[in-house]
């Protein structure tokens, strides 16, 4: 089973202060530390273990700059046989784009299968994985956290709100937005980065695809970016922790809970 | 005059509560700008709620047939295609549900309109419409504009706007014809599981004690279910715990888990992405905790610490023991 697997590196803004930038358009970056976006080390991890079960290739894209390229390593010390990089230079890419591009890249290729994460932890998109689909005219299911291929098909679990999942027989080719928690993904050591340094790693200019102007043209302007609006939001408990616990459980007592 | 669509969403014959929530935002649009509001109900044909739906719209629009009882991303995509080609709606809203995110980008490049996802407000300037979103896990909000275009997709954020109440519209029923050249569904539905199914059900808790992403490591569960039986309560957690397999998927609170009602729900460790926050709507008092001031969860929260989650479990079980 041959599968691509697309893939973004993102800043990890958890417990950061981000500050908006300049142009109000988007964020400072340069003090950010950067990683792999979460669904997609799931995806790449379950095309991986697709692998390993059913032999094939992996191969693992994305669009980006050089040090984005730290993602494609990542993925082939995870296991993919080779990655491609499409530098996107310097041109503003919305998720349309960005979905016309790897489809113009991909379209040539051999596949069964294509994985992306459901979404991207930056902007929460999550539509370029089914633009792709649809470029490319595979059949597709979003939000999967379960594949299982058999014959010219695979069985796959797709996760509906309320605990519930749909399961279903989809043809292949298609293409999958892999939803987190559908594995285990496996960790990546410094020498494992190392190692993969030997992998093929080929690297294309968005600029020579031959994509028109109107595939190029970005269909949603961010105008600007700005904080959350202020709410009341919550009544802050302040003091060292003894003190903090004892107001916790004095509130909790208040709200009908015996302890 | 021109016309806002809404994709109805319903399964196993009940409708889901975003399309309600859509019709409300749709309802209050198509008002400011005169528009006809339609409604357009994919199904099978013996939904019970198709009635109810021309209460709240203009006009119900039904396409009916047994193979469009369970949704399917591809026949979805046929038909409101032909229907966007024959009414050219102004917007056409979605659910940014995992059916939604399906739909959506599939029908943006069918149809060549361009699609704003998981918006939690849309407005009207100069004749175009702008929609406001949440990036970088709601830390931040962007106000986003389309390139012109005869049409527009917006999906809408479950939970952004209030469910409609039932309308006075007298909308006009319109049946049509499935398409006879409807393509081939390369997709066969087999079945829904109930995969939140388990052995404790948190949705009866008055006491949650809430781990997130926080916890860190799976070792330091174990103390805070020793606080949670001390605490008399009931351990519950967010996805991140979830998807690594540290709790089982009955103890998630959130969209894909479960909605909680309890009198109390301290959250330790847990940032307040959205999908979480849903489920917590419920709650009588929320309590969190958590280092970073900035996290989204002290926005719904009625009480605020921040402070390291393990000093405060610490301290916590300290006062109940004595």
């Amino acid at each position: 089973m041959d599968i691509i697997v697309c893939v973004k590196r993102v800043p990890l803004t958890q417990e950061v202060d981000l500050e908006i930038d300049e142009s109000k358009r988007g964020v400072r970056k340069d003090m950010l530390a950067y990683v792999i976006n979460e669904w997609d080390n799931y995806a790449v991890e379950e095309a991986i273990l697709l692998k390993e079960k059913l032999g094939g290739t992996v191969t693992a894209i994305t669009v980006g700059n050089d040090e984005d390229e730290e993602v494609l390593r990542r993925s082939l010390a995870m296991g993919a046989d080779r990655a491609i990089r499409i530098d996107p230079g310097d041109r503003d890419v919305d998720s349309f784009v960005l979905s016309k591009t790897l489809a113009e890249v991909i379209k040539g290729m051999d596949y069964d299968l294509v994985l992306t994460g459901v979404q991207a932890d930056d902007d929460n998109h999550g539509m370029v994985g089914i633009m792709l689909a649809e470029h490319l005219g595979l059949a597709h299911a979003a939000v999967v956290n379960g594949v299982e291929p058999e014959g010219d098909g695979a069985t796959i679990n797709v996760e509906l709100e309320g605990g519930i999942d749909a399961i279903s027989k989809i043809k292949l080719p298609a293409l999958l937005t892999i939803q987190t928690g559908i594995n285990e993904p496996r960790y990546v050591s410094i020498m494992g980065i190392r190692k993969a340094a030997k992998k093929e790693l080929k690297v294309l200019q968005l600029d020579e695809l031959g994509l028109s102007e109107d595939d190029l043209a970005p269909r949603t302007i961010i105008e600007e970016v700005f904080l959350p609006p202020e709410t009341e939001g919550a009544e802050m408990i302040e003091g060292d922790p003894s003190t903090v616990a004892e107001d916790i459980i004095r509130i909790i007592k208040e709200k009908g809970v015996s302890l | 005059m021109g016309e806002i669509f809404v994709v109805a969403e319903h399964r196993q014959g009940a409708l889901r509560e975003i399309t309600l929530e859509m019709l409300y935002k749709a309802n209050e649009l198509s008002q400011a700008l005169s528009h006809t509001l339609t409604a357009i109900m994919i199904g099978a044909g013996d939904e019970a709620f198709v009635d109810d739906l021309t209460k709240r719209a203009d006009r119900v629009i039904a396409v009916e047939d047994e193979r469009l009882r369970n949704f399917d991303a591809d026949l979805q995509n046929d038909i409101l295609h032909r229907l966007i080609e024959e009414y050219r709606p102004f917007l056409t809203l979605m659910g940014h549900t995992a059916w939604g995110m399906d739909l959506a980008p599939s029908l943006s490049i069918k149809s060549g309109l361009p699609l704003a996802t998981d918006c939690v407000d849309i407005r009207v300037e100069e004749g175009r419409p702008i929609v406001i979103r949440q990036i970088y896990s709601g830390k931040l909000f962007s106000r986003v504009a389309f390139k012109e275009s005869e049409g527009y997709l917006i999906t809408v954020r479950p939970g952004a706007f209030p469910p409609d109440e039932i309308g006075e519209r007298n909308g006009e029923l319109v049946r049509k014809e499935i398409p006879s050249d409807l393509p081939e569904a390369r997709k066969q539905f087999v079945e829904f599981l109930d995969a939140g199914a388990g052995e404790i059900d948190i949705g009866q808790a008055d006491l949650l004690v809430s781990i997130g992403r926080g916890i860190g490591e799976q070792e330091n569960i174990e103390e805070i279910k020793e606080l949670a039986e001390l605490m008399g309560g009931v351990i519950s957690c967010s996805r991140p715990v979830v998807d690594k397999n540290w709790l089982p998927k009955y103890h998630q609170v959130g969209t894909s888990g479960k909605s909680v009602k309890p009198k109390v729900y301290l959250a330790l460790g847990i940032s307040g992405a959205f999908q979480h926050v849903a489920g917590i709507s419920g709650a009588g008092t929320v309590i969190a905790v958590n280092k970073d001031s900035k996290a989204p969860i002290f926005r719904v929260a009625d009480y605020g610490v921040v402070d390291d989650l393990f000093k405060i479990s610490e301290a916590l079980k300290e006062k109940l023991k004595t």
